[in-house]
């Protein structure tokens, strides 16, 4: 079932074509990666869908509902974790709820539920200074999650992240991806990454972006466990490296 | 805990014994007769002073302390619903701007009189005066304060549909919350001058008034010790910013862990 879809959009700054006439579609429970080099316009498709910034022309479509420069109806992480410094963990999580109008008590409550799953426990009454890295990001895409568990745009989630903590966090974003079911469109230039984790892989390109290639990703045994070993993933990752 | 009594005891030794110091080089030059008395009374002169006058100056004390007070707390009402405001509507903050600037220039030694000749002489134009003082710092400061909070973050409760109220107290409040504290340690010690000037240009009571009695008497021991007491007055109310400070901004003081970014 298509969750969310993208008609059409073009979006200009300053009479500079950024994004040109980008559609692409997400399914439920389905990865999609968002592939492209720095300057292809993929921060300003998130902004876009996120209801940040009006598009020139086209259209976005949540549950066939037309979303277009409305704020409020996916949940989008930026690209730095963007905790707030001043609140606890649990108050930064339970944000997204506080604002769509829930008491402080039962937000806490509500948000309180998934510090297990996220790998958060007795984080709760910390300050996101007094976190790791890879804490903070988890704590980031719970509070991602918490505002709606329905479609997440994710724009470089992990790309602050040194390289022995990207495994483990890739590992374990999987593990509570299968839990929570959630939709998620996300944004990297990291090409192993992209292969990794996704189903399928739009490729952006040029100035201004335009989508130029669909890849799916199909793997052998459909396991994740060391397909980044397999001769399968490098012919992916050729294939791609062709294109970009 | 007792490494922090340690490293305050140690931080606080050089500037102490300086004061010592002076102290001492000051008694000498009154007690060798270097400078006459009755121009620069000694430092035990002024601790006597002190002591004698000690339920005068606290009658009076009380009296600029809830002046000071009254004022602050107005001043700082003010000074926020004018940065509030003034985030709010861009023609606003382009329209009061300067004139906020302006009324900074104005020597508060001149419009208090004014002020007395308008208000009279009980507590109206003290607090009156202390509000044109406070409010400035605070304004300034919070509007700063509200502009400096992270677009980002901005854009990340947008994103979540929040309304211009909610970023607010969500995210510009928080983040000017540094810049109101700086402000306000500016705005208390100011406060305390500004309630003493006033009083010294029109009162019947408060440490301004007792100031211009001595003077006329030519007590200079009670001179210094009034000067000291103000001084001391305006630390205390500096130390309760801090104390305020750590209060409300918990985030601040707690242990950092180094991150792995």
């Amino acid at each position: 079932m298509t969750k969310l879809e993208v008609r059409h959009v073009s979006f200009a700054y300053e009479q500079t074509n950024v994004i040109e006439d980008i559609s692409l579609t997400l399914n439920e429970n389905e990865l999609v990666c968002l592939l492209g080099v720095s300057g292809s316009g993929k921060t300003t498709l998130f902004n876009v869908i996120s209801g940040l910034q009006k598009p020139d022309s086209g259209s976005v479509l949540l549950n066939g509902n037309d979303i277009t420069g409305k704020p409020g109806n996916v949940s989008y992480m930026l690209q730095k974790d963007l905790l707030l410094p001043y609140r606890t963990i649990e108050d930064n999580v339970a944000l997204p709820l506080m604002i769509k109008g829930v008491n402080k008590r039962e937000a806490r409550e509500k948000a309180s539920k998934h510090f297990a799953d996220f790998g958060l426990e007795g984080t709760q009454k910390r300050f996101p200074s007094e976190l790791s890295g890879g804490m903070r990001q988890r704590a980031a895409l719970l509070r991602t999650y918490m505002f709606s568990g329905e479609v997440a745009l994710l724009d470089e989630p992990f790309s602050a992240l040194d390289a022995l903590t990207k495994h483990d966090i890739h590992s374990w974003y999987l593990g509570v991806m299968s839990r929570i079911k959630l939709s998620t469109l996300f944004i990297t230039h990291d090409i192993d990454e992209a292969i990794l984790l996704s189903d399928r892989i739009y490729l952006l390109n040029g100035k201004p972006g335009r989508i130029t290639d669909e890849i799916i990703i199909e793997r052998p045994g459909n396991t994740r466990d060391d397909f980044d070993l397999t001769g399968e993933f490098l012919d992916y990752k050729r294939m791609i490296l062709s294109k970009l | 805990m007792k490494r922090k009594l340690q490293s305050t005891i140690s931080k606080l030794a050089l500037p102490v014994s300086a004061v010592i110091i002076i102290l001492v080089v000051w008694q000498l030059v009154c007690t060798l007769g270097i400078v006459p008395s009755f121009l620069l009374p000694s430092p035990i002169d002024v601790g006597r002073a002190f002591v004698t006058d000690f339920p005068l100056l606290f009658s009076h004390s009380c009296v600029t302390l809830f002046e000071t007070f009254l004022g602050l707390v107005l001043g700082i009402a003010l000074g926020f619903v004018l940065a509030l405001l003034m985030d709010r509507f861009n023609l606003l903050y382009k329209m009061l701007y300067p004139l906020i600037v302006l009324t900074q220039t104005v020597p508060t030694v001149a419009i208090a009189p004014l002020l007395v000749l308008w208000f009279g002489y009980e507590t109206a134009p003290k607090v009156i005066l202390i509000i044109i003082i406070v409010f400035f710092p605070i304004a300034v400061n919070l509007l700063d304060g509200y502009r400096s909070a992270d677009s980002d973050t901005i854009n990340l409760l947008r994103s979540m549909g929040a309304s211009k109220t909610q970023i607010l107290r969500y995210v510009k409040l928080p983040s000017a919350l540094g810049h109101f504290f700086a402000g306000l340690k500016i705005a208390v010690s100011y406060a305390v001058v500004g309630a003493v000037i006033s009083e010294w240009l029109g009162g019947f009571k408060g440490l301004g008034v007792y100031m211009t009695r001595v003077k006329k008497a030519y007590s200079f021991d009670k001179m210094f010790a009034v000067i000291f007491l103000i001084s001391a007055l305006s630390l205390l109310l500096m130390g309760l910013v801090n104390v305020l400070e750590k209060k409300f901004m918990p985030w601040k003081y707690r242990g950092r862990l180094k991150s792995n970014q």
